[in-house]
């Protein structure tokens, strides 16, 4: 039941706006959380899916919009604007269940609502040791027509690779 | 023969004393006591000597890696020995799953990929568990005893059998 979801989720967006009073910081710790979600997930997503390890950033999209996604939020976000380098890709998402029945105020235009997906994707990309940027470019709550997601991969992390991964 | 008494009607054993304070032997000279189920086992690993089985084999896990002459070869996965067999799964993400079992125990596969989905859900799902620190959580516990058992049962054969 996705009402539930998307109650919660709203009822911690407003309160870290009571907490922390200012976009940017309620940004960063939806981006924190975020991080503290995805470095769990992953497990149970690897556990899950039997998907095996990915031999480019190509097979990363792959795996992240259709499967992934489709796990955790059942939608499955279309993957567009590939950059010449293949190091930088974006998510189309029509629609977005953290983001049901949401309108953003006017006082909270830097507000990036669905920060906690960029966490929860950093930190589970950076348990299989890469490191990636992820920020929003498009948002319907900001008026526009779909929403956005930008992934750039920005190196292999090198320490601590688990053994027979070189 | 080393074997140790590991449970008596179910409820597990400390060296010689029982999960209430009675002592074993005992216990088990008092004919009023009979009929009485008794587990055998190989003896159980102290926390201690685990840490120090986990530390010492993960690092022959990576030196196994390196010294194989296969290009891009994992780390140890299976060692057998006469009296066990230590079995090592590791995930994309670096953790470690090791099984000390039985030579003869089939299934160990499978066990491993259902330890880490036990893992996933009782120990990381659990917001009060600190990742990297030791698990002490009850319905990681039960969990996981019932997919030890559920292998166990199945015996050399693995589930089905």
């Amino acid at each position: 039941n996705s009402e539930l979801f998307t109650l919660t989720y709203g009822a911690l967006v407003t309160q870290l706006c009571k907490d922390y009073e200012n976009d940017e910081d309620v940004n960063k710790q939806l981006d924190k959380m975020g991080y503290n979600i995805g470095v769990r997930l992953i497990e149970d997503f690897l556990a899950r899916s039997s998907v095996g390890r990915c031999h480019d950033f190509r097979e990363t999209a792959d795996v992240i919009a259709k499967i992934a996604f489709k796990m955790y939020l059942g939608i499955t976000p279309s993957i567009t604007n590939w950059s010449p380098g293949g190091d930088e890709f974006s998510l189309i998402l029509e629609n977005n269940p953290l983001v049901d029945f949401v309108e953003l105020p006017d006082n909270h235009s830097s507000l990036i609502y669905s920060n906690l997906l960029c966490g929860v994707l950093r930190g589970a990309l950076e348990m299989v040791q890469m490191a990636v940027d992820v920020k929003f470019v498009q948002d319907t709550l900001k008026g526009d027509s779909v929403t956005e997601i930008r992934m750039k991969f920005i190196r292999r992390i090198e320490d601590n690779l688990p053994a027979g991964e070189e | 023969v080393g074997h140790a008494v590991l449970a008596i009607n179910g409820a597990e054993v400390n060296g010689r004393v029982t999960a209430d304070g009675k002592d074993v032997m005992e216990f088990l000279s008092n004919p009023a006591n009979y009929p009485v189920s008794i587990r055998f086992g190989r003896h159980r690993l102290s926390s201690n000597e685990k840490l120090m089985l986990a530390s010492m084999f993960h690092s022959l896990f990576a030196i196994g890696s390196q010294l194989s002459p296969e290009v891009g070869s994992s780390g140890i996965e299976m060692l057998e020995t006469d009296t066990f067999k230590l079995h090592c799964f590791q995930t994309l993400t670096g953790i470690k799953f090791m099984v000390l079992a039985d030579p003869r125990q089939a299934g160990i596969d499978a066990l491993l990929r259902k330890i880490y989905e036990i893992y996933s859900d009782f120990a990381l799902k659990n917001p009060f568990y600190s990742l990297e620190m030791p698990i002490r959580c009850e319905l990681f516990d039960q969990n996981l005893k019932l997919a030890l058992e559920a292998a166990e049962k199945a015996g050399p054969f693995g589930p089905g059998s």
